[in-house]
């Protein structure tokens, strides 16, 4: 898919600038502040019920923060309603127009600015052949497959020639395989269009596939702003350390902290050394207070006896995924998760107690906070 | 027919579908088929006196439609009393209906996309309680409001808008009024239920991409509402075409209404096949004036069973 000569798109940045959303009591959103660069791939991932879609509401215009500032292009959207501003959304289940034909839904932007029949006809065809549907223009929105319409939704959005474009959960209705094929594509698009693409997901592996940037969200509050490889290894909160992949979590006390190493106590006879990270989150003071993360393809099967960060572990059960073994192990009443690549040579004894250790640079220590639920 | 029966033995049991089946044919050949074709009977017979019917005089003739058109003159001159006071009628009701599509569109839209849960529910109750009172009822309170004397007339010279008052009888207004108020759930309803189904993201969608709010009816939820509309005018056109109370009570003196006249012919003017026959002309034109329109307006019969 190619689209060049689709037309020049300007691109312009965001910013929030403390926006508070407020439904009664309801708070969604607060204190959003963050800015997205222009041509920016940047993702909202939280839960649902987190605040994401309200504030991708208030960026299209469908909702006015109770306070704060929405700026486009440096200009302040308050009052601008959603048909004036310079963003085009692509929903949930994308609201294609059923009684209308395929031309008919992607020119419809065209058509309420008053172009004319044959002008109109004529994108619609430029913008079919780009999304690799060419001549299917008089097909009914039914007759054509999930992944049809989505990029139909997409021709739709982009006839309106945006700076920015936003997507809210584009791909939750597709099917694993397309799911993924679609995340390549979109991005893929993005690339070449070179628009803003703002992007609402709960599934973290879209959004640490695409994005540039990621914002974490909870409760209506961003937790953590960055790009997927700070999210996923330097999470800043407890929230954003469960909620994006899995995570092992150890409730434990500080007891020395020099600035570049951290020892702490999780009760499980060990003393755990994990690197301080200053960058993410507050720093933590000996007698904290703390929860360590360790991803479960952090932990390994020690290889010696005398390894640092060694516990001892007794195997549960084991879970297969294919191409990842995921072992449930017990230590001291806590369950744990190691994930080891399907190499065939594991082999873990049911009976003997098991040997973990991890490297220092891969526990996270964070000041305990409220945990993704499962 | 038969594969129907079986299909429904298959999901109730024998009883019920018996039941059913008797019931169903019952309704529809006794109460609806059957006197209709009586009806349709006596329409192309004389009005002989009770002794001579089915004697050597009774055999079937136009001459009640002929009366229609030509009157009772055998100059072969128009009836144009009646066919002016079918055209009438035909017009007023296409105006009462429009009217109430005009009024019940709003209404029905905030109903089924801005309200929510209880509130519309409260709302649809408001809308059904007058409806408890009876139409006689009802069609009486709307001459006493309208009235020389009324609260709207008194209201109205109260504030200066009129010296003296206003004849809303004569003038039809209060028939008019009482006629589009009778049947305006009849067009709600179908209306709400239409854009009731319509997804939200549409009419978002619509917006987002540069449609302002009358695009976004025009374009949007008017066409997908389309079945709704139709069917709420095709009730309420018929119904309003086929009323007799409002007009009886609430038209002016010089105004009739079209069945006003069949009513006359079957009660005062004692005369069966004259009155079948302008009941017969009545539902023809109607039926035919409906299909019309939706040809024209391109919407399907099974569109709107929907």
């Amino acid at each position: 898919m190619t689209f060049a000569g689709v037309g020049t798109f300007m691109t312009k940045e965001i910013s929030l600038e403390h926006v508070w959303v407020e439904f009664g009591e309801f708070t969604a959103v607060q204190k959003a502040n963050l800015n997205i660069a222009g041509g920016e791939f940047f993702s909202f991932l939280g839960p649902s019920g987190c605040g994401k879609t309200t504030l991708l509401r208030c960026i299209s215009g469908f909702q006015e923060p109770t306070r704060g500032l929405v700026k486009i292009g440096g200009k302040d959207m308050k009052g601008v309603g959603p048909n004036k501003r310079p963003t085009a959304l692509i929903f949930q289940n994308l609201a294609l127009f059923p009684l209308r034909s395929v031309a008919d839904n992607i020119s419809f932007p065209l058509e309420v600015r008053g172009v004319d029949k044959k002008t109109r006809r004529k994108r619609a065809d430029e913008l079919l052949e780009l999304i690799a549907l060419p001549g299917q223009g008089d097909k009914k929105v039914s007759e054509l497959s999930g992944g049809q319409k989505q990029r139909v939704a997409i021709a739709r959005a982009l006839a309106v020639e945006p700076d920015i474009l936003l997507l809210d959960e584009p791909l939750s209705a597709l099917d694993l395989k397309l799911r993924q094929h679609m995340r390549t594509e979109l991005r893929a698009i993005q690339k070449q269009v070179g628009l803003t693409f703002i992007y609402i997901t709960h599934d973290q592996g879209e959004a640490l596939t695409m994005s540039d940037r990621i914002a974490v969200m909870n409760k209506g509050k961003i937790e953590q702003i960055g790009d997927g490889k700070t999210i996923y290894d330097h999470p800043s909160t407890s929230f954003v350390a469960s909620f994006v992949g899995e995570n092992n979590v150890l409730e434990g006390t500080v007891l020395t902290n020099d600035g570049k190493m951290m020892q702490i106590d999780a009760g499980l006879g060990t003393l755990f050394h994990v690197e301080s990270h200053p960058a993410g989150g507050p720093a933590l003071a000996p007698g904290d207070a703390c929860q360590l993360f360790v991803r479960p393809e952090a932990l390994k099967i020690a290889k010696s006896d005398n390894s640092l960060n060694q516990f001892e572990t007794r195997f549960v059960t084991e879970e297969f995924e294919g191409n990842m073994r995921h072992i449930v192990l017990d230590a001291q009443g806590k369950k744990l998760k190691l994930s080891l690549i399907n190499d065939g040579t594991h082999s873990i004894g049911a009976s003997a107690p098991v040997k973990l250790d991890f490297a220092p640079a891969l526990g996270i220590a964070l000041k305990p906070g409220e945990l993704a639920s499962a | 027919m038969r594969d129907l029966f079986y299909d429904l033995v298959k999901r109730n049991g024998m009883a019920v579908s018996i039941y059913l089946m008797v019931a169903v044919s019952l309704w529809v050949f006794l109460l609806i088929i059957l006197p209709q074709l009586t009806m349709l009977d006596y329409s192309f017979r004389f009005n002989l006196p009770p002794g001579k019917i089915g004697g050597p005089e009774d055999v079937y003739t136009l001459d009640q439609y002929r009366y229609f058109f030509q009157g009772s003159g055998s100059s072969g001159g128009l009836n144009t009393l009646d066919i002016g006071i079918l055209f009438k009628t035909l017009m007023s009701a296409v105006f009462v209906t429009v009217f109430d599509l005009l009024i019940c569109y709003p209404v029905a839209f905030v109903l089924a996309k801005s309200s929510t849960g209880a509130k519309a529910r409260l709302l649809v109750l408001a809308l059904i309680v007058p409806y408890w009172i009876n139409e006689i009822l009802r069609a009486f309170a709307f001459r006493i409001l309208f009235g020389s004397t009324g609260v709207i007339n008194e209201v109205g010279m109260g504030l200066g808008l009129f010296d003296s008052p206003v004849d809303f009888i004569r003038e039809d207004v209060a028939l008019y009024a009482g006629l589009a108020y009778a049947y305006i759930l009849l067009m709600i309803f179908p209306l709400y239920n239409a854009i009731e189904s319509l997804d939200r993201n549409q009419i978002e969608a619509a917006q987002d991409m540069g449609a302002n709010w009358w695009q976004v009816h025009s374009k949007v939820v008017i066409p997908y509402a389309k079945p709704g509309i139709a069917s709420g005018m095709t009730m309420v056109f018929m119904l309003t075409a086929g009323a007799l109370a409002a007009p009886q009570i609430l038209g002016g003196p010089s105004n009739l209404w079209f069945t006003q006249l069949v009513y006359q012919w079957f009660n005062s003017g004692g005369n069966w096949p004259r009155g079948s026959a302008y009941a017969m002309i009545l539902l023809v034109v109607c039926i035919a004036l409906v299909l019309l329109t939706m040809r024209i307006f391109k919407v399907s019969i099974g569109e709107i069973k929907r």
